[in-house]
């Protein structure tokens, strides 16, 4: 899932300091689940603002609404009248939800309330894990299913630097060398051999990236009949 | 007699290292370089060392071989994309210099600009890659140079890694990078000559000059100190001691270095100095090694 974080109070407040009329809108997915931008998160928000305002001695109304997910036209589509009635929209998904519901919504400035982090996983209760970086040529199959572009500080793909100290990144104690866990997981599967030889660099992707699906085109042709 | 010539002359190798300043003023480099010219066979000029700004490497490199000194060039993949790398390098050929280090780098998070964009486009592997196809005149994206390179290039090793999966990838990443074209080896510091031995027996077969790294002992509290934070790095406990019981720091020192040099000369194929600022003591460690 993508993982994010809500942004500093004090600059949440400040982006909607000229605003009297704000929906604080969760996204019920990827947000919710990395327990971020959910709907307990979206009325913890929404009381923490009203309380910020009222104390400083100013008018606001703050709604509350969360979708099932903010990236996706047929959610977003169906609070466009709801969204109307407000200033501003202050959107706690993802940043491709925000871009998504600018375009969709757009004679309504819509506000990130959080930073994008990365595409990871809970390692254990209350931690986060980046593990992926939709590099575009996934080399998972060589690397004992642990990504060393994710997770290595360099993104090597040959191997590690030299500058692990007692199986931890040079870069921060706290991080295992990804290296040596695939070391470890090749050595378990017997398959060390997947890391002998050299493949080619990487080839970066231009952005923004795209996906064109002709099978989903022509489906909805069919479809649409 | 360059630095290739000497390596395929089967002489015993020195080189050490010197870093660029923070700054313009290369005077006190340029006399550490002097005087220890004629005694080394060549001359690494780090590239940024440690991630912290400096006067580069090629323009530093290109000093001393105006000097008459052989250089070599320490390219690191931390700031340069394959574009900068490869052109970079064609620039160090025409300057005049001709060999050259690939290594990957610190991360720039370790030096004084935290926040930098770390690059890693290529690795130390990739670019060793990209080098022999500089010197057999295309480039990495196939196109034909007007003019190749010949460089002589190489690599560095760590035969400290501390944990059995850490050596074990460094075995197995030196066969890539002599697979890439790395036509010798320099090594992080050695303190333990039993260890090196060991590390000197596993690649034997790899048929790849070695040349073992000396870091200077300044004091005890250095040698703690890379003890806990330099990665391969080992200084054994009497070897502390012999620093913190001496009232010549200096002497003893050197004494250390001359030692350890003396045990290499059986092992491996030469001996790289890492001075740290001692640069003017290295002929005094060369007399002592009896070089």
């Amino acid at each position: 899932m993508i993982i994010a974080e809500i942004k500093p109070f004090e600059e949440i407040k400040d982006m909607l300091k000229n605003y009297k009329r704000i929906l604080v809108l969760g996204c019920g997915t990827c947000m919710a689940i990395c327990l971020s931008g959910g709907k307990k998160q979206v009325e913890l928000l929404a009381l923490a603002l009203r309380t910020a305002r009222r104390t400083e001695g100013g008018e606001v109304t703050i709604g509350e609404k969360t979708i099932g997910r903010q990236c996706e036209p047929k959610f977003v589509d169906q609070i466009k009248d709801e969204a109307s009635q407000y200033e501003v929209i202050l959107s706690m998904g993802c940043g491709a939800g925000v871009q998504e519901l600018a375009e969709r919504l757009n004679s309504i400035p819509v506000l990130p309330a959080m930073n994008t982090l990365f595409i990871g996983a809970a390692s254990e209760e209350g931690n986060f894990l980046e593990m992926c970086r939709a590099c575009g040529d996934c080399i998972l199959w060589r690397t004992g299913g642990i990504c060393p572009v994710a997770r290595c500080a360099k993104s090597l793909i040959y191997g590690p630097c030299g500058g692990s100290q007692n199986g931890r990144c040079e870069v921060s104690k706290d991080t295992p060398c990804v290296w040596q866990q695939i070391y470890a997981r090749l050595t378990k599967l017997n398959q060390i051999h997947l890391l002998m030889g050299i493949s080619q660099p990487k080839a970066w992707h231009i952005h923004p990236q795209r996906l064109a699906r002709e099978d989903l085109k022509l489906n909805k042709e069919t479809k649409g009949g | 007699m360059g630095f290739r010539e000497a390596l395929q002359s089967g002489k015993f190798l020195i080189t050490a290292e010197i870093g660029p300043p923070k700054g313009t003023a290369i005077d006190e480099l340029l006399e550490d370089a002097e005087l220890i010219k004629g005694k080394v066979d060549a001359i690494n000029v780090t590239d940024l060392q440690s991630s912290v700004m400096r006067l580069g490497s090629v323009a530093v490199c290109h000093l001393l071989k105006d000097k008459g000194i052989d250089p070599i060039l320490q390219m690191t993949c931390r700031d340069r994309n394959r574009l900068a790398l490869q052109s970079d390098l064609l620039s160090a050929w025409v300057l005049g210099i001709r060999n050259v280090l690939s290594l990957t780098g610190d991360h720039p998070a370790l030096g004084d600009h935290p926040q930098a964009m770390p690059v890693f486009d290529l690795d130390s592997v990739s670019l060793l890659n990209v080098i022999r196809k500089l010197n057999e005149g295309v480039d990495m994206a196939g196109s034909q140079l007007k003019g190749a390179t010949d460089f002589f290039p190489g690599a560095v090793v760590n035969p400290g890694a501390d944990t059995e999966a850490a050596f074990e990838m460094q075995i197995i990443k030196m066969e890539k990078k002599i697979e890439a074209g790395a036509r010798f080896f320099q090594t992080q510091g050695i303190y333990d000559l039993n260890l090196f031995e060991k590390f000197i027996k596993r690649v034997e077969g790899f048929k790849t000059p070695i040349l073992g790294g000396i870091i200077l002992l300044k004091s005890a509290g250095m040698a703690r100190f890379m003890n806990k934070n330099v990665a391969g790095v080992f200084v054994p406990d009497p070897l502390i001691k012999e620093m913190e019981d001496t009232k010549d720091k200096v002497k003893t020192s050197i004494s250390i270095a001359a030692r350890l040099i003396k045990g290499m000369k059986d092992l491996c194929q030469g001996v790289h100095i890492m001075a740290i600022g001692w640069e003017k003591k290295i002929p005094m460690v060369l007399e002592d090694a009896g070089l």
